[in-house]
């Protein structure tokens, strides 16, 4: 059962932020960056429909990915705190991006050095589905990177919305490098990923691009967890609330 | 056995990507593999991007073309692994595309994820100018980027290399 929560984690955090980033569509600050960021929803959102497929395989209960997408309540989605936190302005959504890309892509590559040579059945598939999401996670870790860069060096407004995101945001990184059981039976199992090793990669490549953007690292900082364990802030609630309405309203309902 | 798998191949070979129907699921690379079991067809494909909206159109327009050949039990494999590149469209599949305007792939050095990289030189689909621009990195599909060229002045697609 342990893979399969494994899976479902990995996939919740591309599936809220996936959701988040499609509410900006038509919304973009220019048509180009609209695009880009819906063109980043549907790779993040595609991601997640693999895994959920993967998810419900290993869990073979006669389930598909959308019981698991749009029949889980609040609680059992284990998504990070991060992904769920409002868009906000076009700022707070490119540190909230670059943030949880530069999480993702060391951690994808990690676990794929990992998953090499595994006799499994899932784990052959798991690995396969993070071959293909690695090639699209570059993409959207250099084009939030590249945008941390101008808006940081931008004009003073751009500046100072960054400095804020920053400040709103960066409370929200401490649970990505915290294993918890999940994590811990993972790397028991032979195959699971040491997040302090990512941290390393995050801390390196999040130091090289703040001192580009003239941008800080908050100190000190309390740190903000629960999302992991299924304790979410309020906005997951509304999330759910507005993605799972057609399943809620009519059980079952196919189109 | 040979035989039915080549016709087989020749069927896919008239199935168009939805997106861009110039090009076949076979000029794209997608269709990765035919196997026949008995009367059973199993055509193993591959997505462009974990996202592409066109991979459920494109297993139903599979299993309606061989149902019209007669192929009763046809079944869609997805398989992710080894991942689609751009090196995997054919030769026809190239001037294809750039015969409807959209510039096809250019080999592409730069690492992805490195940042404020030269965009590379893509060739007008027009009037074969290099001097071109990048308008933007996404397009109308995540498969594409939108450029423009500076000779001729007309804003084009660029199917973006992806390996
Ligand atoms: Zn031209």
């Amino acid at each position: 059962m342990n893979l399969y929560h494994y899976i479902v984690r990995l996939a919740d955090n591309s599936h809220i932020l996936g959701h988040r980033l499609a509410e900006w569509c038509g919304h973009g600050p220019f048509l180009e960056q609209d695009m880009a960021m819906t063109n980043i929803a549907l790779d993040l959102i595609g991601q997640a429909r693999s895994l959920y497929n993967l998810a419900a395989e290993v869990q073979n209960e006669g389930k598909t990915e959308d019981d698991i997408a749009f029949l889980r309540y609040e609680y059992e989605y284990q998504n990070f705190l991060l992904v769920e936190q409002p868009n906000g302005d076009f700022a707070n959504t490119i540190v909230r991006q670059y943030f949880f890309s530069a999480y993702q892509l060391p951690y994808y590559k990690t676990l794929y050095e990992n998953l090499q040579n595994k006799n499994d059945h899932h784990l052959t598939e798991l690995r396969g589905i993070l071959e293909k999401a690695i090639k699209e996670i570059n993409y959207h870790l250099r084009w939030s990177g590249e945008w941390m860069i101008r808006l940081g060096n931008g004009t003073e407004e751009s500046h100072q919305r960054m400095v804020n995101a920053v400040q709103n945001l960066y409370k929200y990184t401490g649970e990505l490098f915290i294993a918890d059981e999940t994590d811990d039976t993972s790397l028991q199992s032979g195959f699971g990923v040491l997040l302090p090793e990512v941290k390393k990669d995050f801390d390196k490549s999040l130091f090289y691009i703040m001192e580009r953007s003239g941008l800080t690292i908050p100190e000190n900082e309390t740190m903000q967890t629960g999302g992991k364990q299924g304790v979410h802030s309020e906005y997951l609630g509304y999330i759910l609330a507005e993605m799972q309405y057609m399943q809620r309203a009519y059980p079952n309902s196919k189109w | 056995m040979q035989e039915k798998i080549s016709q087989i191949w020749s069927i896919l070979e008239n199935i168009t990507d939805p997106e861009i129907p110039v090009l076949t699921i076979v000029d794209m690379g997608i269709v990765r593999d035919v196997k026949i079991h008995n009367d059973d067809v199993e055509i193993i494909i591959t997505p462009t991007y974990s996202g592409c909206p066109a991979m459920s159109v494109i297993a139903t327009s599979i299993k309606m073309e061989l149902h019209s050949f007669g192929w009763k039990n046809v079944s869609v494999t997805q398989i992710y692994s080894p991942a689609w590149t751009t090196d995997w469209m054919t030769e026809s599949g190239r001037k294809k595309l750039k015969d409807y305007g959209i510039a096809p792939p250019v080999i592409e050095k730069r690492i992805q994820h490195l940042m404020f990289e030269k965009p590379p030189e893509v060739p007008c689909p027009r009037c074969d100018s290099v001097n071109t621009e990048l308008i933007s990195e996404f397009g109308s599909t995540p498969c594409k980027a939108l450029m423009r060229c500076k000779d001729c002045l007309e804003p084009f697609d660029y199917f973006k290399c992806h390996r």
